[in-house]
């Protein structure tokens, strides 16, 4: 399965990681690969979107002509799953805590509703050990770093995990956004629960 | 046609090949030490903590949290602004950060006088108006700076030499704060002492506010040619280089099988155009900081757009090239040459 990274800014070498070390623990033949112009697209079987700065995501992309080329793929039924700032990209509408209303630049495929910096500044960032029933009953330890939360799902979309009352992972068609960072606790269960969906 | 990696085994150590709960394990060892110091007074609320194996309470500001901030400032521009206006201008053009300052680097050169932190208003203005994290710099060693700082939520602090010193001697015992801080390094030794003491992230120096690379050049090469000499080095050699810098050997060795700095690593100092940030990727750093270089230009919005996707498709020539044509050579900043300033006019050589 050829996996694509969304690598124009954040952390996509941590996702690397993550799925050579998933390849490692299952035996799955996983090829991860780095996305940066819309001709890396031709036959990814996913697209994982990294954590990072939103806007800057969305305002490289957009230039690069990747932003059209992957919001086709992805309406399309493409799985795709967005960290922090990815789920913000994947949202059909976002909010900033503070600031209110963003002017920038989306994939918007999936119903749900974010808001940026939900928890507050890095001086609120946090970890917490996180109840997710589709993974198990092991808790796992959720890494909010200026995270984001799901205020609003509608549709089709199933919340997977909840945090004082918001959502902070969701699921639709094959598309996973989670709020927290799963690339940085060495915990490879989501990222088997997300391979899971693209191998069907 | 795509351009390789300067170094082909700082890109290939920087899959982590020992993944990160070991860098902060190691961290884990370090924090020991900040533990000791919180029990002896003032500094009753901060220190990183041990984490209970499960936690049902938020823990915030843990080390995790604090090391994974910089990691989400990879491959993103940090701009340097001085007031709402320039930090809107900056986050539309896909800043990942802005750095608030009270003057530019090259205001402060041709002013002169005390350079201070920012204006605690005019960040909380930047603060009120932008989504991206928000960075403001204290002198080097002053802790009360860093402590307002912390109180009113800035994202990241920057310990800088751009702004006056206010201890020869001593900077800031990073590991008694919540919020991150970053650090500047022109070589190897400086970029593990500031680590050692708790640094989330550095960045080399270069010579701020000149409009020339050329020193942060230098800077860069000499830590990553340090880091290529440590990992052919025996243990005992290492052992020895670890006196030298005056830091634990772990931090030495851990280094060494990274083969590169085991904090996030950005360029600074100098960088006013969009090859100029490519070429700092190119390089080996993970990200740039751009100070007086946008809004010393005259085309600041151009700039720093341009700038920002040289920074994330360094890879990529013909998209560099792209941003350097949205950019006109003739609205650059002017450019100080470093071989005229005067010794005493030389920032970088602030805090070794």
């Amino acid at each position: 399965m050829k996996i694509g990274i969304i690598a124009l800014q954040g952390g996509f070498y941590e996702h690397h990681y993550m799925l050579r070390k998933l390849a490692g623990e299952t035996g799955w033949s996983i090829e991860p690969v780095f996305v940066r112009k819309p001709s890396d697209l031709r036959g990814v079987d996913a697209v994982i979107i990294p954590g990072g700065e939103s806007t800057t995501i969305g305002v490289v992309a957009r230039r690069l002509g990747l932003l059209e080329e992957l919001r086709d793929l992805l309406a399309s039924g493409l799985p795709a799953m967005g960290t922090c700032a990815g789920a913000a990209l994947l949202a059909k509408s976002v909010r900033d805590r503070v600031v209110g209303e963003t002017k920038q630049p989306l994939l918007a495929v999936m119903d749900i509703e974010v808001v940026r910096n939900y928890f507050g500044r890095q001086r609120e960032s946090f970890e917490v050990d996180l109840r997710i029933p589709a993974i198990g009953g092991k808790p796992f330890r959720g890494v909010f770093i200026r995270a984001p939360a799901i205020t609003r799902l509608w549709g089709r979309t199933q919340k997977l995990a909840e945090l004082d009352g918001v959502a902070v992972a969701a699921e639709e068609d094959g598309k996973l956004a989670l709020a927290f960072h799963p690339e940085l606790t060495g915990d490879t269960r989501l990222h088997r629960y997300f391979m899971e969906r693209v191998k069907r | 046609m795509v351009l390789p990696p300067y170094h082909p085994v700082v890109e290939r150590a920087r899959l982590y090949e020992v993944g990160f709960e070991t860098i902060v394990d190691f961290f884990y060892r370090l924090a020991e030490a900040a533990d000791k110091l919180r029990e002896e007074g003032f500094w009753l609320n901060y220190g990183p903590e041990r984490l209970p194996d499960y936690i049902e309470v938020p823990a915030r500001g843990t080390l995790r949290v604090k090391y994974g901030f910089p990691v989400y400032q990879k491959g993103g521009v940090c701009m340097d602004v001085t007031n709402t206006e320039q930090a809107g201008i900056a986050e539309e053009a896909g800043a990942a950060s802005v750095m608030v300052l009270d003057k530019l680097p090259y205001d402060i050169r041709r002013q002169g006088g005390v350079a201070r932190m920012a204006d605690v208003r005019v960040i909380q203005q930047v603060m009120d108006t932008v989504t991206i994290p928000v960075m403001a710099k204290v002198r080097i060693g002053h802790y009360y700076e860093a402590a307002v700082l912390e109180s009113i939520g800035v994202d990241m602090i920057d310990e800088s030499e751009v702004l006056t010193p206010v201890d020869e001697k001593h900077h800031i015992n990073k590991w008694l704060f919540k919020v991150p801080f970053v650090n500047g390094a022109r070589n190897l030794g400086e970029a593990l002492r500031r680590i050692t003491e708790g640094a989330a992230m550095i960045r080399t120096k270069g010579e701020a506010g000149t409009g020339n690379v050329a020193e942060a050049v230098r800077h860069m090469k000499i830590i990553v040619g340090e880091i290529m000499k440590l990992r052919s080095m025996t243990p005992e050699e290492r052992l020895r280089a670890a006196r030298e810098y005056g830091v634990p050997h772990q931090l030495v060795d851990l280094t060494a099988r990274l083969g590169r700095l085991p904090v996030v690593n950005f360029a600074a100092g100098g960088i006013a155009t969009p090859a100029d940030a490519a070429l700092m990727m190119w390089l080996g750093a993970d990200g740039v900081f751009v100070g007086s270089g946008i809004f010393k230009s005259k085309d600041p919005r151009e700039r720093a757009e341009a700038i920002v996707l040289a920074t994330s498709m360094w890879h990529d020539p013909e998209t560099v090239a792209e941003a350097q044509a949205m950019i006109s050579e003739q609205k650059s900043m002017m450019g100080i040459d470093i071989r005229r300033l005067k010794p005493e006019e030389l920032l970088q050589v602030r805090g070794e």
